[in-house]
């Protein structure tokens, strides 16, 4: 068993050799989190009495949802046969939106502990980024966590895991990051294991950015992974994608709290801070040189975040506009990822049009809106981006429905992915269903252990945005686990569905599909509408149309009566009680023309029955 | 169990009532309420302040109920003093409930008597008390009218015994003849109090109902729609779906046969759920509370309103009882309503009235949304050219709809 270090490593002026940058791979909810904490409390930089649980995800929303949204490096120094050695823990995000993240903390790495959980398996998103750091070089050390739990199954899952990257089943590490079992003999695997960082400490710096981080006090915070040369604090910096030059006020590592040094050398890993405000100047995976004696080329990898998925973003009550104007302009300062711009609906008044990288920064970023400015929100149902051609041969991009133009149009093209998809085997009947119901064109499947496959699929984006995810969990009753990545585009033939209320189109329920599923979208949605819209003074015809073709319609009976009989012996203030409730309902709607439309009918509309009735069990 | 009191600021013990109260008192009218909160049995639709033997225990007995209202009624007498309102003689009593008539007439002309002593009556006087069919008898409404009441409201609900059954009403429907005889003998105005809406009750049984009423020729008829309060017995039953669940359009269609057979037989609505066969049938008590007059409301659970503060007696009679043994105000909370407040209930409760609201009283939203009532058929056009917002026949039925649309956001 190895002791605590005595000696920690100088940061700046760390042998390449005693250098051990990794990070760990693993599934929303395997563990990942409570064992970094057990690493950080076992190598001593956070003392017992300090612990709380999960220190590495600072947001709330982080915590309670379980998941990693922003990564960050920790040094911590480990002791093995008598080496001090500086062991860099790169925290990765653990979810499929954030991919090219991923991707750049993996590239700051030579090698990656692949988590899993020894009671569920590997899942298809550990998969695709066990898939990355493959990709990238890294060695891999593969570890079984939760071994305490009486579910876990070692062997079964020892097994799949040695049958995906080689090796026998008994290399895989038994470890429990509740208990700390196993955790001081994975520490010294990675020393013994992962290879040193190797770069050339007389050239020109080059240093890769895996992350950067919005900080009120300190502006923008940015981690890097250092490649060739030096990087010291007072310098002049370059970024190399912008050319943007700043100076480095302050230049350290974490551990975990940050700590000025002298300087990062090559191999190391650690923080920049120059005083910018706005993460876009300190974009992941662009290259930091030194401004006086720059590097002739920049390290490889680097891509601009695209966003993948659109939604209009609404405040309920209009006079909130300003505040989520505000509120989207400081997200954006710690989110290079988030883009957005104003936009005027009919039936909603102002808000934006957001793109997201997927789904669930979507709900991250409306959670956090909600949440951290106190904003009640609309959102509108997600668009991928298309591609119009006109017949005058003129493209235009369309991510809200609201902009489709209209006629004359020669093509249309949509976004396609590649999913993975991981379940038991009993499952692939529905699966195919779901994915073929979807206009997915099935590329292969392969059996991970006995009952467990993979199932791969090419699929439009537009059919996995929505409700997708929530049907694959309830119909593989939670096993089921996805990934997908951005797989080009294909001319498809779609139309938009407009909705009316009382002849008045509601831009907030059109939608882009697929002309076979047009006349099945128009009755779900007035079907669903005639259910959701209170009845009015007024009776209120519900139709779906294509163009000027009404394809399906409904209609809301007007309210007859809406009068308490009693005056309750006298008690005229619970009268006028009743009334201001009333009220204050009422101020929950959004007019639409004359119609009054519940903000609930917007999100009850808006999301599929299937994940609702999941929501209710 | 009783409905649930207001949240309201704490009452004094003293019963006084603040300035507001007491400004312009000399020009209002002033009535009495008197809650008596007994019945035989409780009925399974009902959410009133009002116990059985059973449910009652010891400790407040019907035998002594009448001395403690009566005690009441003094201290009221002074707080009203000590607080500056005028002293006026009442202009309507009303005696409700519960069921008023299970105590013995004296009892009622006793209280009754006590009020005239601390008040008096005005020339003319209201005096009503509320009655079951089978709990009265010729000598006992007689009695009543000797002692000073002018009139008796039957709580009839229907004619229909399926429907008596749902609401758990005891009395035969046999009985209500010879009730409304018995009262016209003793020269008393009679009401008839009729529900509509019971889980069961087809339109048919409904209009069985108005015409065995109609064919007793009261002076007056309330028809109140059915309302299933949280809490009680009926609301149980139809959350274990013993009985149907109603909806609103039952409700609309029965009170539009209401107004089609009351207005055949000469009548007409002077309140949303209130008819009366001549203007001088109109009760006059129950238009104070839509006018927003003075009343003391005296009994547990009892409502009062004074010049724009409202107050309410704690609700349990052994409660109120004990209060009054010590000489302080059976009060257990009132509200001093800020003008604003003012304003909204006088919209809220006038507008209910066949009177209607003068356009020249409402704000400016107000007025300007009467255009809009009129296209959409809540307010009758022509007497909103004179400058009188007037609830439609279908108003009435969307007579929350357009309070709201009336009043500022």
């Amino acid at each position: 068993m190895s002791p605590m270090a005595r000696t920690a490593p100088v940061p700046a002026a760390t042998d390449p050799a005693i250098i051990r940058n990794f990070c760990i791979i693993a599934h929303i909810d395997h563990g990942k989190s409570t064992l970094a904490d057990r690493m950080l409390q076992l190598t001593g930089v956070v003392e017992q009495r300090d612990m709380k649980a999960q220190y590495l995800d600072r947001m709330d929303i982080e915590r309670e949802r379980g998941i990693t949204i922003k990564s960050q490096a920790v040094r911590l120094p480990w002791e093995l046969d008598g080496v001090s050695y500086a062991l860099n823990m790169i925290d990765t995000p653990g979810h499929v939106d954030f991919t090219y993240e991923v991707s750049r903390s993996l590239a700051a790495c030579e090698g990656a502990i692949l988590l899993v959980d020894a009671a569920q398996g590997i899942e298809a998103q550990t998969l695709a980024n066990l898939y990355l750091a493959m990709e990238n070089d890294l060695t891999i050390i593969p570890v079984l966590n939760k071994i305490d739990l009486p579910a876990a199954q070692p062997e079964k899952y020892a097994a799949e895991l040695a049958n995906l990257i080689g090796g026998n089943p008994e290399d895989v590490l038994l470890v429990s990051g509740k208990t700390g079992v196993g955790v001081e003999a994975l520490l010294d695997k990675i020393v013994r294991d992962l290879p040193s960082p190797v770069g050339d400490a007389n050239a020109p710096a080059r240093a890769m950015i895996f992350d950067s981080v919005y900080d009120t006090y300190r502006g923008v915070v940015t981690y890097v992974r250092v490649v060739d040369g030096h990087l010291s604090p007072r310098e002049r910096i370059q970024m190399m994608s912008t050319r943007a030059s700043h100076e480095l006020l302050e230049i350290g590592v974490s551990s975990p709290e940050p700590t000025p040094s002298k300087g990062l050398g090559v191999g190391e890993v650690g923080y920049l801070i120059t005083g910018v405000k706005d993460v876009r100047q300190s974009k992941v995976g662009d290259t930091v040189t030194n401004l006086a004696k720059p590097a002739a080329a920049s390290l490889s990898g680097y891509a601009d975040a695209k966003p993948m998925v659109f939604s209009g973003l609404y405040p309920l009550d209009g006079a909130d506009y300003p505040v989520l104007r505000d509120a989207l302009e400081k997200l954006m300062l710690n989110d290079a990822a988030l883009i957005y711009e104003p936009e005027t609906s009919a039936a909603l008044g102002f808000g934006f049009r957001v793109g997201f990288l997927g789904l669930l920064h979507l709900e991250i970023t409306r959670e956090r809106l909600e949440r951290e400015y106190n904003l009640s929100l609309i959102s509108t149902a997600p668009n991928v981006e298309y591609e119009v051609t006109l017949e005058d041969k003129n493209v235009v991009h369309v991510t809200n429905p609201s902009e489709y133009p209209v006629g004359k149009i020669a093509a249309v093209r949509e976004p396609m992915v590649s999913a993975t998809i991981l379940a038991p085997n009993e499952f692939v009947g529905a699966i195919m269903e779901l994915c073929q119901s979807r206009r997915g064109v099935m590329g292969g499947m392969d059996y991970l252990s006995e009952d467990r496959v993979e199932i791969r699929y090419r699929l439009p984006l537009a059919e996995i945005v929505f409700d997708f995810f929530d049907i694959l969990k309830s119909r593989t009753r939670g096993y089921g686990s996805l990934d997908w990545k951005a797989d080009g585009d294909q001319v498809a033939d779609l139309v938009k569905v407009d909705i009316m209320l009382q002849g008045e189109q509601v831009d907030a329920f059109s939608a882009i599909t697929h002309r076979d599923k047009a006349y099945a979208y128009g009755v779900m949605m007035t079907g669903k509408l005639r259910e959701l819209i209170p009845r009015q003074q007024f009776e209120v015809p519900i139709q779906a149309a294509i163009g000027s073709r009404i394809i399906a319609r409904e209609s809301i009976r007007a309210i007859r009566k809406d009068v308490l009989a009693k005056c309750y012996g006298g008690d005229i203030t619970r009268k006028r009680k009743l009334l201001e409730k009333q009220k204050e309902g009422k101020k929950r709607m959004k007019m639409v023309g004359r119609v009054e439309v519940p903000q609930e009918a917007f999100i009850a509309a808006l999301s599929s029955d299937e994940s609702k009735d999941k929501a209710k069990k | 169990m009783p409905s649930t009191l207001p949240l309201g600021e704490p009452a004094p013990a003293d019963g006084r009532l603040p300035p507001s109260a007491v400004a312009g008192s000399r020009d209002r009218a002033f009535g009495l309420y008197v809650h008596i909160p007994f019945c035989a049995v409780r009925c399974g639709y009902c959410d009133f302040n009002t116990y059985t033997a059973a449910e009652l225990g010891g400790g407040a007995s019907q035998a002594s109920y009448a001395l403690t209202v009566e005690r009441e009624l003094e201290f009221a007498g002074g707080a009203l003093a000590q607080s500056g309102i005028a002293q006026r003689a009442l202009s309507t009593v009303f005696f409700g409930g519960g069921t008023p008539t299970l105590l013995p007439s004296q009892d009622l002309s006793r209280v009754l008597q006590t009020a005239k002593n601390v008040w008096g009556l005005e020339p003319g006087a209201e005096v009503t008390t509320e009655a079951n069919p089978d709990s009265v008898t010729p000598e006992s409404l007689a009695e009543l009218a000797r002692a000073g009441f002018t009139r008796v409201s039957f709580g009839m609900q229907s004619a229909v015994p399926h429907v008596l059954a749902v609401l758990d009403r005891t009395h035969a429907p046999e009985r209500v003849p010879l009730a409304v005889e018995w009262a016209r003998a003793a020269g008393l105005k009679v009401s008839l109090d009729l529900i509509y809406g019971t889980p069961g009750e087809e339109l048919s049984d409904w209009e069985s109902s108005l015409e065995a009423a109609l064919t007793l020729e009261p002076d007056h008829l309330s028809a109140y729609a059915l309302i299933i309060e949280d809490g009680t017995a009926l609301a149980r039953r139809i959350r274990r779906g013993e009985v149907p669940m109603v909806d609103d359009d039952d409700h609309a269609d029965k009170y539009e046969i209401a107004e089609n057979m009351l207005r055949g037989a000469g009548m007409s609505w002077y309140e949303v759920s209130n008819w009366a066969r001549t203007g001088e049938d109109q009760c006059r008590h129950n238009l104070a509370y839509w006018k927003g007059h003075d009343w003391w409301g005296a009994g547990p659970g009892a409502h009062s309103h004074m010049g724009g503060t409202r107050w309410w007696n704690v609700k349990h009679p052994a409660a109120y009882a004990q209060r009054l043994d010590t000489g302080a105000s059976p009060a257990a909370g009132r509200e001093i309503l800020d003008e604003t407040a003012r304003y909204v209930e006088d919209v809220l409760l006038r507008s209910r009235l066949a009177e209607g609201y003068l356009v020249a009283g409402l704000q400016p939203e107000g007025r300007h949304a009467v255009a809009g009532l009129i296209a959409d058929g809540l307010i009758e056009p022509a007497d909103a050219f004179k400058g009188v917002v007037r609830l439609s026949g279908r108003g009435r039925l969307l007579a929350d709809a357009v309070v709201r649309r009336l009043l500022p956001n």
